[in-house]
């Protein structure tokens, strides 16, 4: 399925931080999770992920730490903060706001 | 560490890391990161049977467009388009490095401060209701030229023993500067304080360039770096100055007088310091910050072209002949001072492979106009030279007018040639940084052979 930009963009960070609120994780490992969560349907360009995760950084959503990964190399590993989940519980309701609508209006169309 | 037996694999990775790394939006720390997950991604598609090739242009495709992604990043961290002045942009790996270097700037530059305290201790005091004692104006090069020798010395890894006889022309300067017994506001001397810093300024160079005077772009480089020290000087200043106003109102509103403090410490030490904490930015930030010199140059060379043809046209047109005053030698030689200038800065940031456009005309016909607008000022002076009689500031302006006309004459014959595609630029630069050491012999000159000659008048 191609899915809109917007839409990709807008579900970022909602996506990246309950996937963190799952456990600490790194973009690779965040990615596929996605890709795992969506069955394949949510294809992010594997790059734009980590801007998402510096802003959410940035805005203190979640705090980043290097350290030494299974392979030896340092990788900068994730966590959500206390914010950030409070943003996450916001961008629920939200999302749920805007789903609920949308379901609202689809079964019409069905049952009409 | 991950690292791939295919060493093309490897060897595609670098390349990948270099591409990524020119990005100015992105640093140190990002492109690693960014690595991280490119190695991760190859090791799954290898293990899933891809060869390494496959397996990178797979990667690379997934990681994306990169000039979307540095735009992203760029809108992420937007600070990062504006280049940083005082730290460095790979900041974790050269901390250390800069710290042990800052202290000794720090040090050089309290050296400075305090240096310019010295004669007050053998009773040579600054106060805020007298005059400047000549001694400091005499001396004004030789509180700090010799400290930023030395950091240069330091930072060049010269090594202290190899590079003392860089001492030598500031003991000379010395003993010139105080040794010689001027009248109270003599002509001769006003001419050594005006020399003396011009002449040694060559000294600096030399520990500038690590003594490799003749060594690839050394020269240009001091140039360059004299260049940009001075605009950091001038904006330091301005800081200065505003401190030293905010000084007096506040002090003043409490009922006290801060001019001794103001006249006697925090002027003189910060205008010595300054020096050395200019020069420590101006190599600090190198590549970090466009240089503004060649800048100006570009914003200046079409207005002061246009200045001098109209002059020569106002001239022309209405038949009024220079008016030929005591100092008007000394006005031209600053006009031929600030061409010189420009062309040397136009030089320093030239490429010199590329062809010739519109902005080295413009360079000529600046040329070619400063060099007609003197010679009938120098015209109208030579009429009248016998007139005046040689005094040391007139053989002083003379001798320094020839020596720009001269530089100057030659400059416009290549420029000349190379519009015509019959020489290359690099004889124009290499021409102008050839010419650097006569300025600073003619200074010598004026310093050590102007006084005696004209009897100390």
């Amino acid at each position: 399925m191609d899915m809109g930009k917007d839409l990709v963009a807008a579900s970022a960070t909602p996506l990246v931080l309950a996937i963190l609120a799952e456990g600490d994780s790194y973009g690779y490992a965040i990615i596929k999770r996605v890709t795992e969560l969506s069955g394949g349907h949510l294809q992010w360009t594997d790059g734009m992920l980590y801007p998402v995760l510096h802003r959410l950084e940035r805005q203190g959503h979640v705090a980043a730490k290097w350290s030494a990964s299974e392979n030896g190399r340092r990788r900068k590993y994730y966590r959500i903060t206390k914010e950030g989940r409070a943003q996450l519980k916001a961008q629920r309701q939200q999302w749920q706001v805007v789903d609920g609508t949308l379901r609202g209006i689809w079964m019409k169309a069905i049952t009409a | 560490m991950t690292t791939f037996a295919d060493s093309s694999l490897e060897e595609q990775i670098a390349q990948w890391r270099e591409y990524v790394r020119r990005r100015q939006a992105l640093h140190g720390p990002d492109v690693e990161e960014l690595e991280g997950h490119l190695r991760d991604e190859l090791v799954a598609l290898t293990q899933a049977g891809l060869s390494g090739d496959e397996a990178f242009l797979v990667a690379v495709k997934r990681m994306g467009n990169l000039d979307a992604l540095s735009r992203e990043f760029a809108r992420a961290h937007s600070e990062r388009l504006w280049k940083q002045l005082v730290i460095p942009p790979d900041a974790d790996q050269q901390a250390n490095a800069s710290y042990g270097g800052m202290l000794v700037v720090l040090a050089l530059a309290v050296a400075a401060a305090l240096a310019v305290k010295v004669p007050a201790l053998f009773g040579i005091r600054l106060s805020p209701d007298e005059e400047l004692p000549p001694f400091y104006a005499r001396n004004a090069s030789l509180f700090v030229f010799p400290l930023l020798t030395v950091y240069f010395v330091w930072k060049r890894g010269l090594g202290l023993v190899n590079s003392l006889w860089l001492a030598l022309p500031f003991v000379a300067g010395a003993v010139v500067a105080n040794f010689y017994s001027f009248p109270q506001g003599s002509d001769t001397e006003v001419l050594s304080i005006l020399h003396l810093p011009i002449a040694l300024w060559m000294a600096v160079g030399f520990a500038y360039v690590g003594g490799r005077w003749f060594g690839e772009g050394g020269r240009m480089n001091f140039v360059r770096f004299s260049g940009e020290l001075a605009i950091y000087y001038v904006l330091i200043a301005l800081g200065g100055g505003v401190l030293i106003g905010f000084t007096f109102i506040m002090f003043e509103a409490i009922g006290m007088d801060p001019a001794w403090f103001v006249f006697c410490w925090l002027l003189p030490c910060g205008a010595a310091g300054a020096v050395i904490v200019a020069s420590w930015l101006v190599e600090a930030k190198q590549g970090v910050i466009e240089n503004m010199a060649p800048v100006l140059t570009r914003l200046f060379t079409p207005l002061f072209t246009l200045l001098l043809l109209v002059f020569l046209a106002t001239m022309v047109w209405t038949g009024n002949p220079i008016n030929v005053e005591r100092d008007v030698l000394i006005g031209f030689d600053l006009l031929l001072v600030l061409v010189v200038g420009l062309v040397l800065y136009a030089a320093s940031a030239r490429d010199p492979q590329a062809p010739p456009d519109f902005f080295d005309r413009m360079q000529l016909l600046l040329v070619v106009s400063a060099l007609v607008v003197d010679g009938v000022a120098l015209w109208a002076i030579a009429a009248r030279i016998s007139e005046f009689g040689f005094t040391p500031n007139r053989v002083a302006a003379l001798g320094e007018n020839l020596i720009l006309l001269v530089n100057l004459a030659w400059s416009a014959w290549l420029y000349a040639r190379f519009l015509r595609h019959q020489g290359s630029f690099s004889e124009l630069e290499q021409w102008q940084v050839a010419y650097l050491p006569v300025y600073s012999v003619w200074a010598a000159l004026v310093v050590v052979i102007f006084p005696p000659v004209f009897g100390y008048r």
